[in-house]
């Protein structure tokens, strides 16, 4: 039978959503037990967190002052030793689980699957491959313990109403002080986060300057949207870099994508595949981002939003 | 303090010692980066009708871009004065030396194949590194925080666990000062800056630099500059493949869009999809 382990994701006290959609994946193990570690310095309010998604048994809070930050290389060791009952060690994919998980593997001395986009069976799974040109069916060693990524948009965030336990667990295991935390800038917009909005306007280097990049922000304030941008955009200096959209920024499945002067490279699609309507507004008919459009506007983006923003009232 | 910490670390791994004092020998410190070999970024990669693999027959090839980005900065730092050699590394088939001419036509001052054929695994490419990396003890491996191919995004954060040596993925931004480094990765929630102590394994992001362009004549230079082939088998490590691949697919197609005409025909649709 599997036995999953799952290593939440959280910050300041609140779990990230992403832990909730790797047990969507675990689920799809038939007849699956899933577990969650919660590695922190204070795990309380985090375990009790998970405890409540649905379909999780147990949670194990492993506490230590050194993991206040998650730094992968101090992580590593305690998630390897908790591993140890396990058939089965995901992570989400998410910067986080993508630092974090093949380190684990590699002290496990197994391999590391990224991005499960779908089950098939304990061992066996779906992934994308070359920027998502490709997916790939892969088969998982049945003797040897698993470690993966989770790609978060492939899948929704289980319910709520669990009633899982939270356990402390105690691990043994070396913790490097070689590695340390400094500071994290994360910009507090007050608008939806990227990764989870149901809602994204994204906009590309036509926008031209950070400045003209402003109109981006309050035509996704009328909308209820986040903000996103393509890598030409944050490349220029118009947006930050965490609003990046593809294959090396973020993955997303929001309800509703508006791309604005953003051609519609395969880098930047990649990370928009699963969002359910596309729209696109660019000056150029041809641009590849109309293929994948669900619907298409062709016009100059500074008059059409301005257009757009008042017909919105 | 902060020569007792590393005192205290270094006693509990010899191996740490013998690099710390290294490192305060001037000449030696070495940066090595891998250079992978993949289908060029701009090709629109096609899924074999077999459902066997990719077509890759008269594809271009080219660096990852990541580790272009990843040589840049070691060529950088090696400018700065920071590393005395930057060696670039690759492993794949023989083909793959074009990629390491251009590595050394970038400036690498020699290269290294480790010649293998067939799927290579990134835990395998680890057990590479960590060999030449025990062979050559550099101060730095820079790798690139993906490859563009099977997006696995893994190499450099296992050598750090196999070469139990600090890990700095998805740098923007890379700092040297003595035995330590700063580094600004990008991080889903924004920027994040931690600090290693050297040896390390560095991984680059996209905005990390922006790598030069290769000249004519450092191409003819580079054609004198030495080029070691070794064979993966003569380096004693597990290449096994651990993960089969059984089929290879196309993507899901998105179904057919429609194209509105202007704003009102725009927000016609949204509201016709619930929307708005
Ligand atoms: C390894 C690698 C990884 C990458 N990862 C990513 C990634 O994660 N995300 C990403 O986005 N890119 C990524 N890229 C870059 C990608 O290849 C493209 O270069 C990038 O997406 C282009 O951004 P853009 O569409 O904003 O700019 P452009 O391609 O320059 O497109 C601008 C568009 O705006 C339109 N336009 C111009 N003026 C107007 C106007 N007034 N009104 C309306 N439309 C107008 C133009 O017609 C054009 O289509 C990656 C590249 C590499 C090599
Ligand atoms: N076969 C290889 N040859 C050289 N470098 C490699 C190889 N495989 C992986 N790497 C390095 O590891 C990085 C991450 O690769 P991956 O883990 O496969 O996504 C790449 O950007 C390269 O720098």
């Amino acid at each position: 039978m599997a036995k999953i382990l799952i290593v939440a994701e959280h910050a300041n006290g609140k779990l990230n959503p992403a832990t909730a959609k790797c047990v969507t994946c675990a689920s799809q193990i038939q007849g699956a037990q899933i577990d969650v570690a919660v590695l922190a310095d204070d795990a309380g309010a985090v375990a009790t967190q998970a405890a409540a998604i649905q379909g999780v048994k147990r949670v194990l809070k492993i506490e230590n002052a050194a993991n206040k930050e998650p730094l992968a290389a101090v992580l590593a060791p305690q998630v390897a030793a908790a591993a140890a009952d396990y058939t089965h060690v995901f992570g989400p994919s998410t910067t986080f689980g993508k630092d974090l998980m093949p380190r684990v593997a590699a002290l496990l001395g197994v391999g590391q699957l990224s991005d499960i986009m779908a089950v098939e069976s304990a061992h066996k799974f779906r992934r994308p491959v070359y920027a998502g040109n490709a997916v790939i069916t892969v088969e998982a060693p049945q003797d040897k313990k698993l470690v993966a990524t989770v790609r978060t948009a492939s899948f929704q965030p289980a319910g709520s109403g669990g009633s899982g336990s939270v356990e402390s667990a105690k691990v043994s295991a070396e913790l490097p002080t070689h590695t340390r935390f400094i500071t994290r800038s994360a910009a507090a917009t007050g608008r939806p986060d990227l990764q989870t909005a149901s809602r994204v306007v994204s906009g590309g280097r036509a926008l031209g300057s950070a400045d003209n990049f402003k109109i981006i922000y309050s035509l996704a304030d009328k909308l209820g949207a986040a903000v996103g941008a393509s890598r030409a955009a944050v490349d220029a200096g118009y947006a930050a870099n965490d609003l990046q959209v593809g294959q090396t920024g973020k993955i997303i499945a929001p309800e509703l994508y508006v791309a604005i002067g953003i051609s519609g490279a395969i880098q930047h699609l990649t990370g928009i595949k699963d969002a359910r309507t596309i729209v696109a507004i660019n000056k150029d008919g041809e641009a590849p981002i109309f293929e994948v459009a669900d619907i298409g506007l062709v016009g100059d983006l500074f008059t059409v939003l301005p257009e757009l923003e008042k017909a919105l009232g | 303090l902060q020569r007792a910490l590393s005192l205290t670390v270094a006693r509990r791994r010899p191996a740490a010692l013998h690099f710390h004092t290294s490192l305060t020998e001037p000449g030696v410190s070495k940066i090595l980066v891998g250079l992978k070999r993949v289908v060029d970024y701009n090709v629109r990669v096609r899924v074999q009708p077999d459902g066997t693999g990719v077509v890759t027959d008269g594809v271009k090839m080219s660096i990852n871009p990541f580790d272009e980005i990843a040589l840049e900065e070691a060529l950088r730092i090696k400018e700065k004065g920071g590393a005395s050699e930057v060696i670039v590394v690759s492993i794949g088939p023989a083909d793959t030396q074009q990629q390491l001419r251009t590595g050394l036509a970038m400036g690498a001052d020699r290269a290294i194949l480790v010649q293998a054929e067939g799927q290579l695994e990134p835990l395998a490419a680890a057990r590479v590194f960590l060999k030449l990396v025990e062979k050559e003890s550099p101060q730095l491996v820079i790798l690139g925080k993906q490859g563009i191919d099977d997006d696995n995004n893994q190499t450099g954060q296992m050598l750090a666990a196999l070469w139990n040596r600090p890990q700095a993925t998805f740098a923007s931004k890379v700092e040297l000062d003595g035995a330590k480094a700063r580094v600004t990765r990008e991080v889903d929630a924004g920027l994040e800056t931690i600090e290693v102590d050297l040896p390390a394994v560095i991984t680059s992001d996209l905005r990390l630099n922006e790598p030069r362009y290769v000249k004519l004549p450092d191409i003819m230079k580079a054609k004198k500059k030495p080029l070691d082939t070794i064979a993966i088998a003569g380096l004693g490590v597990d290449a096994g493949t651990q993960f089969k691949t059984t089929k290879y697919e196309p993507p899901a197609a998105r179904q057919k869009g429609i194209m509105v005409k202007d704003v009102a025909g725009l927000v016609a649709a949204l509201k016709q999809k619930g929307l708005l």
